[in-house]
């Protein structure tokens, strides 16, 4: 009896300690949230569940290997049926089926009730980034890999978060409820952060519901999590969550800095500042599809090196990359690029890889262009 | 061609015996043409497993160039838009070129066999049944040649992935799918009428084997959903070329609507490629436990308990698209539901062998691998059916454990025990010993080498279908691909197996193994072309 | 039995199994494609995807509920390839259910050739679609605009007392889409689709 107790009590302790023993990146993590806690938990006892009756299905089964051996001279008995066994063992895995049922719906029931949020932010998937828009503040920007192309082709080491981490994050209030609106502007994308069991598909022409009340600061990582064509891989998540306090300070420097881009609109700019500028948007948001090179992948991703239509009708080339190509990979960039990063990117483009056409464009025009024209 | 044919037919097996089924000895062409025309069970189902066991090599190729791509993290090997139509082609060769015409092979040779049936129902229709597939696989390889590349969007190619952004080569795509869509048509119609009509006198249902039980209801399922599968596709097809908007949400459409068109035909899909496994390992353990299947009509009403199950399942494969919370807690019930006759059946084979006599040639091995193995898959299944945990585990690599579990060393090892059971009837030979057991153990190894540490990868937080992954998933994804290499390269041990077999090797009895028990094992080893021209003496026993 | 009974008993039981099985099969080729309406009645009967009616709706003449108020959010998106901008006159609104509201719209044709364009609608969250009634919107025909024109169109609609208490925020999506001319020419009002209105 007391050897029964001590066994007992093992087992608790271990399944008690398991959070700590096995969330060490061989397991889900907890996670930082109620409900990251609950979902770790299910799974766990799930896990237990199965572990329990693999050891005794397994067990009688290999005991059956060991004992009832030809070789051994066993001889086989006669029985094939035996009805109330075969009741008992039906009901047995039902019965635990239906009281795993109650703590899943419970747990399901809570991750649908996006009831009185404190913030509302609405996530666009794109063919490859995210886009995070803060309802009602004003605020919105688009998340890319922050990943170099020199890591992912080995020229450089790797850095610690290769591949997870952003230019951007997505900044969120620790201790809000936080209301997650998710769409695409493509194809299906799949918004996930592990550590806040959080997944939900993005789906183009529909809009999806879920939310998240983070309880600790920290970054938390993750990917998008649905195929949604060649950089897949490459469009992580990056959720940084911050005090109420740091959060509003951050929405104010926010809201500070998309100004001063704008703000650089109205002046002049020389071919150098342009030439460099559209370098660095092209690396950071073309080169994925139309490469480094400029030598695309026809015929899905067109070259632009050596483009003679693109070069002959400066207008149609400011005109694809504002308002994109219906139903093909090339997105709308006038509400992901300010008119500077489009002129710069447009003026870069008909300059570099021998493209020479000496044309620049002021990101004045383009503004203009993106402002109210009624006629 | 591999020369492990039955030998040709000898004047006392001749056609003029049939008594009424054909006038006169016709002259049977011989060469390539004897191979075209063929209508014979066996020579089809050689047929079938031929093709299958190429398919199942090129498929293998293509997921060892994806594993070698994600050996390290990096890109090294190819670029991301190729590595997407090398995981897109290793899926759809293997689900629709290797499994299911690796099934349909084996019931072609033995469904008539087990009934003590002449042959099937309709002859002709199942050559051009099996024909069919060479054309579409072809078509199928091909679009990797096209401009544009092959299909690039998953084996469950998902609109508007698969329309609005598919390269040009997805009518083809289409096409192919249609064609081997209507060859698993025609084979279900073919086993359901030779199952229902053909049996010998006094076979009633309840005496039937349980790989004819099984093979009987995937047939159904078949039926059910293959139509399903082509209305969808068809879709696709007026979606990308006639400008509707099925699955387009600017035309009022709704991308979602293709994920359940697809699942109700995807998730009986996935039963139609274990239920056969089931028959077979039910076949299997009680000859070599020289014991009665345990609970024969339990296993029965299971079997069919898991087939209609499955209709009432599908939205499980999309738990995070945004169901209504009801049809999310529905789907979590009934698939919670469907894991209790699946564990019954498991139990009845443990009781079987539970004070049986147990033997272990390579046909037990595999079928005892498979028990255990397809049990694990079982459990990662149950755990991702319980719906809040699964937004955990959706579209991870804990998911790719889950389905390459049940159909690797699940439906792959009963469709090798299967072989290795009853090569000594198709041959009159037994497989080489000592190559079985090693071609056996290093599966094994291999086998859960490549996809136990998927399981910790899914966990970890590793999505599926990407080329490069972040640092903290390598280790896993270094055994995967150790794994895969190992498991690849020891399946050559198995075509040198049959080929050895076929040629020669230790002479086989009719009852080639001593515990064997159903109809089969009545006629000679090898089965010569024609058998059960007349019907045989059946008494109902042991089941 | 003689034997040639027997495999004319055969034959026939043969016949009779493929007749059976070709009408299943014909049956559930025919099910899958009814199944394009039945989703789409389905959804319109529930509102279990988020879609909203795409024909007009009497608004219902019930008493305003003043005892809760609910927030109506509006978000307006373009999608690739069409040079418009859909604004809308205020981001949100407070009403009661029951009550009546006109929000008004603006489209903005910023290319320079004329074009047509459908605002597609979606609401958050899904249950809450089937209890938004529409008297007047853009969104169900299409738009066309000359190159640089503007235009202002109203949304009137209703939040019925039925809606779930639960239910205090909602959320309408408006995604517009470009209007092929292709399709165009082949009806008149738009895309092809199920349940346009008359």
């Amino acid at each position: 009896m007391r050897t029964l107790l001590v066994w007992m009590a093992g087992g608790l302790t271990s399944a008690a300690l398991t959070p700590v023993a096995l969330a060490n990146g061989w397991n889900m993590p907890v996670g930082v949230t109620a409900l990251s806690r609950d979902i770790y938990s299910l799974h766990m006892i799930i896990f237990w569940i199965c572990v329990v009756i693999g050891v005794i299905v397994f067990g009688a089964m290999f005991y059956s290997l060991f004992r009832y051996r030809h070789s051994r001279g066993a001889k086989a008995a006669t029985f094939h049926e035996h009805t109330s066994v075969e009741v008992i063992w039906t009901a047995i895995p039902l019965l635990i089926l239906v009281g795993m049922a109650v703590p899943a719906t419970a747990t399901l029931k809570n991750m649908y009730d996006t009831s009185e949020a404190d913030l509302d932010i609405m996530v666009t998937g794109q063919q490859w980034r995210w886009r995070y828009e803060y309802l009602g503040e004003d605020v919105a920007f688009t998340s890319n890999l922050g990943t170099s192309r020199e890591q992912i082709s080995g020229a450089d080491e790797k850095g610690e978060h290769y591949l997870l981490e952003v230019d951007e994050p997505l900044v969120l209030p620790v201790g809000q409820k936080v209301r997650l609106l998710l769409t695409s502007d493509d194809v299906i994308h799949s918004w996930w952060v592990p550590d806040l069991a959080v997944k939900q598909d993005a789906i183009p022409g529909f809009v999806n519901e879920n939310w998240v009340r983070i309880e600790e600061p920290g970054i938390y990582r993750g990917q998008c999590a649905e195929l949604c064509g060649k950089d897949h891989a490459f469009m992580p998540v990056v959720v940084e969550a911050v005090e109420q306090e740091r959060f509003d300070e951050w929405l104010v420097e926010r809201k500070q800095a998309a100004a001063q881009a704008a703000a650089g609109v109205d002046r002049e700019w020389s071919m150098e500042e342009l030439m460099e500028r559209g370098e660095q948007v092209y690396g950071a948001v073309c080169a994925s599809c139309h490469q480094p090179d400029g030598s695309g992948n026809p015929p899905v991703f067109p070259a632009l090196a050596g483009n003679q239509p693109m070069l002959d009708d400066l207008d149609w080339h400011v005109d694809t990359v504002v308002n994109g190509v219906s139903g093909a990979a090339m997105p709308a960039f006038r509400s992901t690029l300010n008119a500077v990063e489009i002129a710069a990117v447009v003026t870069f483009e008909r300059n570099a890889w021998g493209n020479e056409s000496g044309d620049s464009v002021q990101p004045s025009e383009i503004a203009e262009r993106l402002a109210d024209q009624s006629e | 061609m591999a020369s492990h044919l039955p030998p040709k037919p000898t004047p006392q097996h001749s056609t003029a015996t049939a008594g009424g089924m054909a006038e006169a000895e016709h002259p049977r062409p011989s060469g390539l043409m004897r191979w075209l025309l063929t209508t014979n069970h066996k020579e089809i189902g050689s047929l079938y497993l031929i093709f299958s066991l190429t398919m199942f090599f090129i498929g293998g190729i293509f997921a060892l160039v994806v594993r070698a791509e994600l050996f390290q993290p990096g890109l090294q090997l190819v670029r991301p838009e190729f590595f997407n139509q090398m995981t897109t082609m290793h899926g759809l060769i293997m689900v629709f070129g290797a499994i299911m015409p690796a099934f349909v092979g084996l019931a072609n040779w033995m469904v008539p066999l087990q009934i003590g049936a002449p042959d099937m129902a309709l002859p002709r229709l199942n050559n051009f049944s099996f024909w069919l597939l060479p054309v579409a696989f072809t078509l199928l390889l091909s679009t990797l040649l096209m401009p544009g590349g092959g299909p690039n969007f998953g084996w469950t190619f998902y609109a508007p992935l698969s329309t609005t952004y598919a390269p040009p080569s997805t009518t083809f795509f289409i096409l192919s799918l249609h064609i081997a869509g209507i060859s698993s048509i025609l084979g279900a119609i073919n086993i359901i009428a030779t199952i229902l009509n053909l049996r010998a006198p006094g076979m009633r249902m309840m005496d039937m084997p349980l790989f004819v039980w099984t093979w009987l209801i995937t047939a159904f399922l078949l039926i059910a959903v293959m139509p399903v599968l082509a209305g969808v596709i068809t879709m696709m097809l007026m979606d990308i070329n006639f400008g509707t908007s099925f699955f387009n949400a600017a035309g009022g459409g709704d991308p979602v609507l293709f994920q359940h068109l697809f699942w109700f035909f995807g998730h009986p899909e996935v039963y139609i490629m274990i239920l056969p496994a089931f028959g077979i390992v039910s076949a299997i353990i009680p000859t070599f436990c020289r014991k009665r299947l345990f609970g024969y009509a339990s296993m029965v009403y299971a079997t069919a308990a898991i087939a209609i199950l499955s209709f009432l399942v599908w939205a499980h494969h999309m738990f995070v698209v945004g169901l209504p919370l009801v049809a999310e807690l529905f789907f979590m019930y009934t698939t919670m539901l469907i894991a209790v006759p699946t564990g019954v059946k498991v139990f009845n084979w443990v009781a079987t062998m539970f004070r049986g006599s147990m033997s272990f040639e390579p046909p037990m091995l595999f079928a005892l691998a498979f028990v255990v193995q397809f049990t694990v898959g079982g459990f990662s299944g149950l755990m991702l059916a319980i719906s809040p945990a699964d937004f955990q585990y959706h579209d991870t690599y804990f998911v790719v454990a889950h389905f390459h579990y049940v159909l690797v060393p699940g439906a792959l090892f009963a469709i090798l025990a299967g072989a290795y059971y009853w090569l000594p009837k198709w041959t009159g030979h037994y497989p080489h010993l000592r190559l079985s057991q090693w071609h056996f153990w290093l599966s094994v190894i291999g086998v859960n080498l490549t996809f136990f540490p998927m399981h910790f990868a899914g966990l970890a937080g590793m999505p599926r279908r990407i080329p490069d992954y972040a640092l903290q998933f390598a280790d896993f994804n270094l055994a995967s691909s150790l794994g895969a290499i190992l498991f690849g390269a020891s399946q050559l041990l198995f075509v040198l197996v049959i080929i050895k077999c076929v040629r020669g090797g230790e002479k086989a009895p009719a009852r080639a193994w001593e515990g064997a028990e159903d109809l089969e094992w009545s006629v000679p080893s090898p089965a010569p072309l024609h058998t059960f021209e007349t019907p045989p003496e059946f008494h109902p026993h042991q089941h | 039995m003689t034997r040639l009974d027997e495999q004319a008993t055969n034959r026939d039981g043969v016949r009779r199994t493929v007749t059976r099985t070709l009408v299943v099969l014909a049956g559930m080729f025919a099910f899958a494609f009814a199944l394009v309406p039945l989703y789409d009645v389905f959804c319109e009967v529930t509102g279990l995807n988020g879609k909203t009616s795409n024909t007009a709706q009497v608004l219902v003449h019930e008493e305003v509920d003043t005892s809760r108020m609910v927030t109506v959010q509006f978000i307006t998106r373009a999608s690739a390839g069409l040079p418009w901008e859909l604004d809308v006159q205020t981001r949100q609104v407070r009403v009661h259910p029951g009550q009546s509201n006109e929000v008004f719209f603006t489209f903005r044709n910023r290319g320079g050739d004329a074009s047509r364009a459908k605002a597609v609608p979606s609401v958050s969250p899904s249950e809450a679609s089937v209890h938004l009634r529409k008297l007047t919107c853009f969104c169900f025909q299409e738009q066309r605009l000359e190159g640089g024109e503007r235009l202002e169109a109203p949304l009137v609609f209703q939040l019925t007392r039925e809606l779930p208490a639960d239910i205090k925020t909602v959320t309408l999506v408006y995604t517009l889409y470009p209007v092929q001319p292709a399709q165009a020419a082949v009806s008149r009002r738009g895309p092809i689709k199920e349940g346009d209105s008359a």
